[in-house]
């Protein structure tokens, strides 16, 4: 075994010959190229769409806007991550978040009430959020025991679930719409109410910095503890330094999203305050849906690479057997992963309906696709094993920007289907391309 | 029979497999089989391709169930029903497709199913590449890769990772199957060394190969199987290896080989 390790090439080294010193400092940061490539994919995504529309797209009404509509696909992707990485797929996002959404708004207005807890009761509408969470859980979790302990194909069982949850969505409203929800539900879909404001929007920055600084530092100690080689400090120090700019210019550019002039006058004039010339400017800041993207990608990303979990998770995806023969649970790995999804599902529609106020019979109609293409534009394979959680939202937020900024620039809608899909099709030959490339590693 | 042989023969021992068998469907694979395995012996268990020894491994290791017969370990009748019973008892399997997930890198693998974890059940990455670069230092000391995937590993190393997995958890009986199939000549003598090294320990091995002179070199007992059914259990000083290659391919004891057949292997 000795000689063994001396003939294995170092990385990608023999075919590249290029800027190697360039090269050598990305690897020492031990960054993911892969993640970085696609933030600056959707930079240019972005930049391109700007430019297109004579420097008026990029302005933090539009960014906020652009983000809170991806929020429900992008925290859906995150679980679509896991179930594709252990070699199923789920075909009944969509769906799940169609009857979630009908099941918040029958309770806020309908059900509760009738128990005695109407929607003036203050904490009404987080009664209907912990059982519309607990109805995406079981849902997905009845899913995840039809595949993980009856054998029966994910690809068979989330179609049967595409096609009975959404008719459920009729059979629950009787085909109606459903709205009016409890004040303090809406906001969780953002907008003027739903946006924290702007201390709490430094505040946020605030932590975001000390985390990515305390976690740079606890990894450092740790492996130094252990003797283990460590990055080298410059590296260390130029991560933290983009964490926090990114932690702080995302708060500034959230705080520069001010309150429509017309709300504001309405506020100075409630409040007994005097406009100042050029409008009263208060600063928005996150709203609800961004900072939940925030939060279940961070707890996303803990449960995939930090707990026993997401571990089986991956090992289960890079070789079912293996997994089984180590002794893992695999039926109930799998199961859990379905109620996850389910979960993320029912919190993705509490954005939704919240933003409408509501719940139609449509809600959530074809994000299965969006959940999907998002995960794979992201980075995920659907040969088990491979796919990260953060590439999978950066994907969501490719695939909305494409959207968005199509629509900015008046391409009507059929045409941006065309390109999505174009899209979609081009990122993963580009990723398939590239892993080919360096599978000899 | 020597004499270390005859001392173990007085022990209980570590593992009794009575009367196994296996069916899929009507295929016998494994056909009333007895085997047994004493501390720091080593029991090379041969036979052709289908005789049934993998098969009759993996009821041992958990990856199958016996559809009859017995287990003992330590004397005790016991039952193995996954893989983590099997764990539960001591009992390590390095198997002939190593079993390691691909996409996740050597600690990873090492500790599959048996993470280190903080007191907040967060998976302990330190304490994991410590102890897996304790035990590779040990088995592959040039090995440096401990953050790669193991997918990029060359076959030694990939087999090196196998190993550790199992020697790490205190194996008491450890299985090999085909341990030096995918490997050079230095890789080779370098698990043959780790076996006599691991049998001087008090561990039990049994031993699968293809390879009659590994068996030879390495093992106290051997067993021979054919066609799902045990030939027979042979002190490895009591045959030669055109005895048990005769009962590989003829599927009978030295003795019950008539004249003609053994002419005919000749040949």
């Amino acid at each position: 075994m000795a000689d063994a390790m001396t003939s294995a090439p170092a990385s990608g080294q023999e075919s590249n010959r290029g800027p190697r010193r360039f090269r050598g400092a990305v690897a020492a940061t031990e960054v993911d190229v892969r993640l970085f490539g696609m933030l600056f994919a959707l930079a240019g995504i972005l930049l391109g769409f700007h430019i297109m529309s004579g420097g008026k797209m990029i302005q933090p009404a539009n960014m906020v806007t652009l983000v809170v509509q991806a929020s429900g696909v992008a925290i859906m992707a995150t679980g679509m991550v896991l179930i594709i990485v252990s070699r199923n797929i789920d075909l009944s996002v969509g769906s799940i978040v169609g009857v979630v959404a009908m099941s918040y708004a029958l309770l806020m207005t309908d059900w509760l009430p009738a128990l005695g807890l109407g929607l003036d009761s203050p904490f009404q509408w987080l009664v209907a959020l912990a059982a519309g969470i607990g109805i995406g859980a079981l849902i997905g979790g009845f899913q995840g025991f039809l595949i993980a302990y009856v054998g029966i194909p994910s690809f068979i069982v989330t179609l049967g679930g595409l096609l009975s949850l959404r008719g459920s969505v009729w059979l629950l409203s009787s085909g109606a719409a459903v709205s009016g929800l409890h004040g303090e539900f809406r906001k969780i879909g953002g907008g003027v109410l739903g946006s924290i404001g702007e201390t709490a929007t430094w505040l946020v920055a605030g932590v975001a910095c000390l985390a990515i600084i305390g976690l740079i530092v606890y990894n450092r100690r740790q492996r130094q503890r252990y003797g283990f080689p460590v990055r080298p400090m410059w590296a260390e120090v130029l991560l933290g330094a983009i964490g926090c700019a990114a932690a702080i210019g995302l708060s500034a550019f959230a705080n520069s999203n001010y309150l429509p002039p017309g709300l504001a006058t309405q506020f100075a004039v409630e409040n007994g305050i005097t406009e100042p010339p050029g409008g009263l400017k208060i600063p928005l800041g996150f709203p609800w849906p961004i900072l939940l993207v925030m939060g279940v990608t961070l707890a996303m990303t803990f449960l995939a690479i930090r707990r026993r979990f997401g571990r089986y998770v991956y090992a289960y995806g890079g070789n079912p057997d293996a997994a089984e023969l180590a002794g893992i649970n695999t039926r109930l790995t799998i199961m859990k992963t379905f109620i996850l999804m389910g979960v993320l599902c029912a919190i993705a529609a509490a954005i939704g309906s919240a933003r409408l106020n509501g719940a139609t019979l449509d809600v959530g109609q074809s994000d299965e696709l969006y959940v999907i293409a998002a995960a794979v534009v992201g980075g995920t394979s659907f040969a088990g094993g491979i796919g990260t959680i953060p590439g999978a939202v950066l994907g969501a937020f490719v695939m909305q920007s494409l959207a968005y900024g199509l629509s900015f620039n008046g391409v009507n809608s059929p045409t941006q289907n065309v390109v999505a899909g174009i899209v979609l099709i081009i990122a993963v030959g580009f990723d398939t391309y590239t892993r080919r490339r360096g599978s000899t590693r | 029979m020597s004499e270390a042989v005859a001392a173990a023969a007085e022990r209980v021992p570590l593992v009794e497999m009575r009367n196994i068998r296996v069916a899929f469907g009507g295929v016998r694979a494994v056909d009333d089989v007895s085997l047994s395995l004493y501390p720091g012996e080593v029991v090379g268990l041969v036979g052709g391709n289908g005789a049934g020894k993998s098969t009759l491994i993996r009821t041992l290791s958990g990856a199958h169930r016996a559809d009859s017969g017995e287990i003992l370990i330590d004397g005790q009748p016991q039952v193995i029903g996954n893989p983590r019973d099997a764990k539960a008892f001591n009992i390590e399997c390095i198997y002939q497709t190593l079993a390691l997930a691909d996409n996740i890198n050597a600690p990873g693998n090492v500790f599959l199913g048996r993470e280190a974890t903080t007191p907040w059940w967060n998976l302990d990455d330190g304490t994991m590449e410590d102890a897996t670069r304790k035990v590779m230092g040990r088995l592959n000391p040039n090995f440096k890769r401990f953050n790669s995937p193991v997918q990029s590993l060359s076959g030694g190393q990939r087999q090196a990772v196998a190993i550790a997995r199992a020697v790490y958890f205190n194996a008491r009986i450890l299985i090999m199957d085909e341990p030096t199939a995918a490997l050079g000549p230095a890789e080779t003598a370098q698990v043959r060394d780790l076996i006599r090294q691991l049998k001087n320990e008090g561990i039990g091995i049994f031993l699968i190969s293809h390879d009659i002179h590994d068996v030879f070199d390495l093992s106290d007992r051997i067993s021979v199987m054919y066609h799902g059914r045990l030939v027979g259990t042979l002190n490895k000083d009591d045959v030669t290896t055109d005895d048990v290659l005769a009962m590989i391919i003829l599927g009978k004891k030295p003795g019950e080989a008539t004249r003609e057949e053994l002419e005919e292997l000749r040949v």
